[in-house]
Parts: structure tokens; C-alpha cells; sequence
């Protein structure tokens, strides 16, 4: 048990039922959700919401992809969030891009961290974690320094007013959610989520057996932060005023960790559904007094560790698995 | 900070003002390290203890005019019994689980995020301070320089503070105890030793050790906000990584080389000082794991 073995445990593994369903299923993963979106948004009025929650799904399955799959924690999200929301910013403001394209530019940004973070890896579970953690704040730190303002406008802030588009940031957001749910189908159902199940399962075998273990995490991680750039920079082009502490802020990490665990790690429709469930509540409830959400989901943490650490999924499988009438099949 | 001397001197300025910072630093940091020895935890909600003894100053000293020096002992007692509560409803249950170092660290990743929010509900999100004539002294000279009070009074009430926590645990049958069950629990248990019971206890301790720093903390941090947790969670961490993890003694010299580096940044780069601690994080864990006085272990 060193390098980084972990034994999350990963549900819906096995068989699911017919053929059809199996082939059907994943893609309806896919386009249920953004589906939901496309008629919310001529239903219900608030579209900031429904951008924030798209891209909070679209963050829940990038923690999914990192920590469900390969057993890396990233406490330090929320850089990857920050950065796509500055490298965007710039984009738009010293190289006149548009927004679409600055939100591209973005995921670049969050890779090119990404892959500069990439000796953290030879770090175990809490250290890597709390690395990222100082990695993010350490982000925090430099664009927000007033030293620094001739470039990133220091502690003051983006205005991207001027390229303003709700109908473009809309759709780009529910676009990052199906890519990044599609992005889970994928890893799932081939060959390297079977890799990366096998690296998280036991590095070392998985090593012996002909996997390059380095690389193929690797290849998450940057899928992951990819989408937290993208997600940052359509965030901060969405609300289109912004300051260094609304993107680089721990509260995008503990968000979208939560939503994960809540709907289950390593499933395909878990942090899809947690994430449009909490966010859902946490608007109904808590934009008008915050602290009591925090309270509440500080306790939601604390209780899923403690009696569901698989999520809604786990709690879902356990009762699918002791039906009455399943019993006299075992 | 905002106090500067002449320019001749900073540097020695920046070195004895750092020196007593990292006094402070010590018992700032020790109850993390205490915790991780107790249970092999990164106790993430530590910077939340910490404003929450913050709190606690403030309130004792605007109801009941109690002095924050006094406070540092009076919290000691509710931040121990916290401590053992959670040691002993929380963490049974984490080591039967299937990954208990990940959900460790999101566990008190919760807890942590339940502290922030039980100070945000009873005291408002906006940050407290107490006057500095909360505290007995104005300001201190020495070798010809004058050094604010607060660095003063927060480094002696943590020299006895982190004398008796020391003595505890090197020089009484409780810390052999703490000692043996740090070592190897099962050995402990096999050797007679209540080893739930003395884990459970150094966990506590190692709350009490960060309540305590709070009290100082909301002088030496410039005052004190619910949100401030993380940020002191990290430092704290940079501290004992430096020193290494699990040696009390590695907490003590990597505090006073923190405390140093801390104030000749705040000297010569000032609006880079607050990189410190998350640089020193990031470099600790790529050069030397293991920290300063740490044998190989793994991390990796």
C-alpha cells in the first residue's frame, strides 16, 4: 500500500442489464441533462443559474474523472477555475478574442497549469491534496497581487461587460456539461477507464501488466483541469464582472467535491444528479443566508463519509440490492 | 504589520521580530502535528480551531473584561473535550472504511466547513479585532530597535504553553503512553495500554493547542474572520511538513525559520509575503518530502 493505491469503490461495475440498455444508457447520460437545459431555459427566467449550474455539473464530473477514477483528491480545483477565468479575461481584453474562443482559451490555460503541476503526482493521497490546496491559493496569491497589475489588473478585477452574450455563454456552458458527462461515458466504457481502474486499483500490478501508470493519470488529470478552465472561463464571462477572490475561491473546489460524493464517485449520472440537486437547493435556500448552506453542507459531508461514502448511487444500489424477492436468487 | 524601522536595521529588525513570531508559530502549528500523531490525520478544520479561539478571546474580553493572555488557558479546557468528541464519534468509523486516508481528509474537510459556519452564524461574516490595550504592554525595546508588544506578549504565553505540552509528552508516564501508542497502537494495547483512551486525549490536546494560539492569533493576525481557516490550515501545514511530520521538536525549529522567513519577506517584498507559507508547502513536498529532521517516510 505505497505509491498511491486506493480502494474507492466504484459502483455500477459489472453487468447492467440487457444489451440495448447498456449501448442505450450512456447516451442518454449524455442528453437527458443537456436536453433539461435547452427547455429550462425557456421555462424558468434566472439563465445566470442555470450557467452556473451547468458548468458546477461539468466541474462535479471533473472531480469525478480525477478522484473517481484515479483516487487523486484536488482540494486545489479551484485554480484550474481561476486561471480559465483569467486567461479568458485576457484574451478578451489585451487580444480582442471572442468569448467562445476566449473560453477555449481558457481550458488551455487550466492544461498549461495542469501539466506544470504534474510532479505532484509522486505525492500520496492527503499530501497531494493539501499540495494542490497551497498550489491554488499560491495562484490566488500572484494574480491578485498588486504588483502585478499591469497584467492580470491585480486585486481589482476583470470587466468583460463589453463582449457580454447570454445566448453564447448559455449554450457554451450546457455544451461544457455534455462533454464533460460524455467525457465520463467515455472513460467508463473503454479501455482506459479500465486502466485507470486498474492503476487506482494496485499501481503497482497495473505497472507490471504493460500500463504506463504516469502517463495514463496524467491524461485525467489534464481532461480535469481542462474542464475547470473551460468552466472558469465561462464563468467569468457569464457574470462578466469578476474579482480575483470570486474565482480563485476554495468554495468552487468544496462545491463541486460535494456535489460528487453526494451523487456518487465513479458513476456516470452521481455528480450529474447531485450537482443539479444541491445547486437547486442551495439557490432555494441559500444565496440569501450563505452560512447556513455552508452549515448544512458541512454536515452533508460529514454524514455522507460516515454512512454513505458511495452517495445517492450507493444508497440507490444497496436498496436495488436487497429487494425482497432478490434474496431467494443469492 | 504595518511598522517599520529605519532601513538600516531591517534586517536585524526582520530577524529578531521573526524569531519571536516564530514562537508563536510553533504553538500556531503544534496542534496539527499533535493531531497527525494521534491519528495519522491532516486535521483540516486546525485554521477553524484556531479563529474559533479567536472568538472565544473576543468574547471573554468584551462580556467579562478577561484578558486574552487568560483566555489562552480557559479555552483549553472546551477545545480538549471538543477534541476528544470528535476523536471518539468520528473517527471509528473512518478506519473501517475502504479509503480512510482520502475520507479522512474530506471528513474534516466538513467539519471544517461546519466551524466556518457556526463562527459566521454567531459573530457575522466581517472580521473582529480586539485594541492591542487588550494586552498589558505597548511596545518592547531591544538591542535599540522597538518591536510591537503583541510579538512579545503572544511568544511568552507560548514558551509555557508549548513548555508544558513538551513536558507532557517527554517527561510524564502520559506522554510514555502517548509516546508508545504513537508508535505502534496494537503494540500499546498489547502492553496494557488504553490506547483509544491516550490517542483520543493527544487528539484533544492537539485542539486545545490551536484554540489556545487563536487567542493570540486575533492580535498577531491583524484580527479575525470566519473565512480565514484555510488559509491558516495551510500554513499551519507548511510548518509541520518543514519540520517534519509527527516530531514536536522539527514543529519548533521549522516554526522559527518560518517566522524568520515571514518577516524578511514582509520587509524587503511585502506584497509577496502572503506567498510564503504555499511556497514553502510546494517546495517542502518536491525537495524534501520528509521534512527537515524527518528519517524517510513515505509520502509518495
Amino acid at each position: 500500500m505505497s505509491l498511491s493505491a486506493r480502494q474507492v469503490p466504484v459502483i455500477g461495475e459489472g453487468k447492467q442489464g440487457p444489451r440495448w440498455r447498456r449501448s442505450l444508457s450512456p447516451g442518454l447520460a449524455v442528453a437527458i441533462p443537456v436536453l433539461a437545459f435547452l427547455v429550462a431555459v425557456h421555462v424558468y427566467s434566472n439563465e445566470l443559474l442555470l450557467v452556473d449550474m451547468a458548468i458546477y455539473i461539468a466541474l462535479a464530473q471533473g472531480i469525478n474523472i480525477i478522484y473517481g477514477f484515479t483516487g487523486y483528491l484536488p482540494f486545489g480545483y479551484f485554480g484550474f477555475f481561476g486561471i480559465g477565468a483569467y486567461v479568458a479575461g485576457y484574451g478578451i481584453v489585451h487580444l480582442g478574442l471572442s468569448g467562445p474562443v476566449a473560453a477555449l482559451f481558457g481550458g488551455v490555460g487550466g492544461v498549461v497549469v495542469g501539466a506544470v503541476m504534474l510532479p505532484l503526482f509522486r505525492l500520496k493521497g492527503a499530501y497531494f491534496a493539501l499540495t494542490t490546496l497551497a498550489v491554488g491559493e499560491a495562484l490566488y496569491a500572484i494574480v491578485s497581487n498588486p504588483s502585478l497589475t499591469k497584467i492580470t489588473n491585480g486585486p481589482y478585477g476583470l470587466n468583460l461587460a463589453a463582449v457580454y452574450s447570454s445566448g453564447w455563454s448559455f449554450g457554451m456552458a450546457v455544451g461544457l456539461a455534455g462533454v464533460s458527462i460524455l467525457a465520463v461515458v467515455l472513460i467508463k466504457n473503454s479501455r482506459y477507464g479500465m486502466t485507470l481502474k486498474a492503476i487506482r486499483d494496485d499501481p503497482y500490478s497495473a505497472a507490471m501488466a504493460g500500463i504506463n501508470v504516469a502517463r495514463d493519470r496524467f491524461y485525467a488529470w489534464l481532461i480535469a483541469a481542462a474542464i475547470a478552465g473551460v468552466g472558469g472561463a465561462i464563468y467569468g464571462w457569464a457574470i462578466s464582472v469578476f474579482y480575483p477572490q470570486d474565482v480563485f475561491d476554495v468554495t468552487v473546489s468544496v462545491f463541486a467535491i460535494v456535489f460528487a460524493l453526494f451523487g456518487g464517485i465513479g458513476t456516470i449520472w452521481g455528480p450529474t444528479l447531485g450537482a443539479a440537486v444541491l445547486y437547486a437547493v442551495y439557490n432555494v435556500v441559500g444565496v440569501s443566508n450563505p452560512q447556513y448552506f455552508q452549515l448544512i453542507y458541512g454536515l452533508v459531508i460529514v454524514l455522507l463519509v460516515l454512512f454513505a461514502p458511495r452517495g445517492l448511487a450507493g444508497i440507490a444500489r444497496y436498496l436495488h440490492e436487497h429487494r425482497p424477492f432478490m434474496r431467494s436468487s443469492r | 504589520m504595518g511598522y517599520l524601522p529605519g532601513a538600516g536595521v531591517l534586517f536585524e529588525f526582520a530577524v529578531v521580530g521573526g524569531v519571536l513570531l516564530g514562537i508563536y508559530y510553533a504553538l500556531f502549528a503544534m496542534g496539527l502535528n499533535v493531531v497527525f500523531g494521534a491519528q495519522r490525520i491532516i486535521n483540516l478544520a486546525h485554521g477553524d480551531i484556531v479563529v474559533l479561539g479567536g472568538y472565544a478571546a473576543w468574547e471573554l474580553y468584551e462580556t467579562a473584561h478577561l484578558s486574552p493572555i487568560v483566555a489562552a488557558v480557559v479555552v483549553l479546557p472546551f477545545a480538549i473535550a471538543l477534541g476528544f468528541a470528535v476523536h471518539r464519534y468520528l473517527t471509528p468509523r473512518l478506519t473501517k472504511s475502504a479509503d480512510p486516508e482520502t475520507l479522512s481528509l474530506i471528513l474534516f474537510f466538513g467539519l471544517s466547513q461546519v466551524f466556518e459556519a457556526a463562527a459566521s452564524l454567531i459573530f457575522g461574516p466581517n472580521e473582529h479585532s480586539l485594541p492591542t490595550s487588550a494586552l498589558p504592554v505597548s511596545s518592547l525595546h531591544l538591542l535599540g530597535e522597538s518591536y510591537p508588544g503583541i510579538w512579545w506578549v503572544a511568544a511568552l504565553v507560548s514558551i509555557p504553553i508549548l513548555g508544558v505540552f513538551l513536558w507532557l509528552l517527554y517527561r510524564t508516564p502520559f506522554g510514555l503512553r502517548v509516546r508508545a501508542v504513537m508508535s505502534s497502537a496494537s503494540e500499546a494495547a498489547t502492553a496494557g495500554i488504553e490506547s483509544r483512551l491516550v490517542s483520543g486525549l493527544f487528539f484533544g490536546i492537539g485542539f486545545g493547542l490551536a484554540a489556545a494560539a487563536g487567542t493570540m492569533g486575533i492580535f498577531i493576525f491583524g484580527g479575525i474572520a470566519p473565512t480565514d481557516g484555510v488559509a491558516l490550515t495551510i500554513t499551519a501545514f507548511a510548518i509541520i511538513v518543514f519540520g517534519s511530520l509527527g516530531n514536536p521538536v522539527g514543529t519548533v525549529i521549522a516554526a522559527l525559520i518560518f517566522g524568520v522567513v515571514t518577516q524578511l519577506a514582509q520587509v524587503y517584498a511585502p506584497s509577496w509575503s502572503n506567498l510564503v507559507p504555499y511556497a514553502l508547502v510546494i517546495l517542502t513536498m518536491l525537495l524534501r518530502p520528509q521534512g527537515l529532521l524527518g528519517r524517510r517516510q513515505r509520502v509518495a
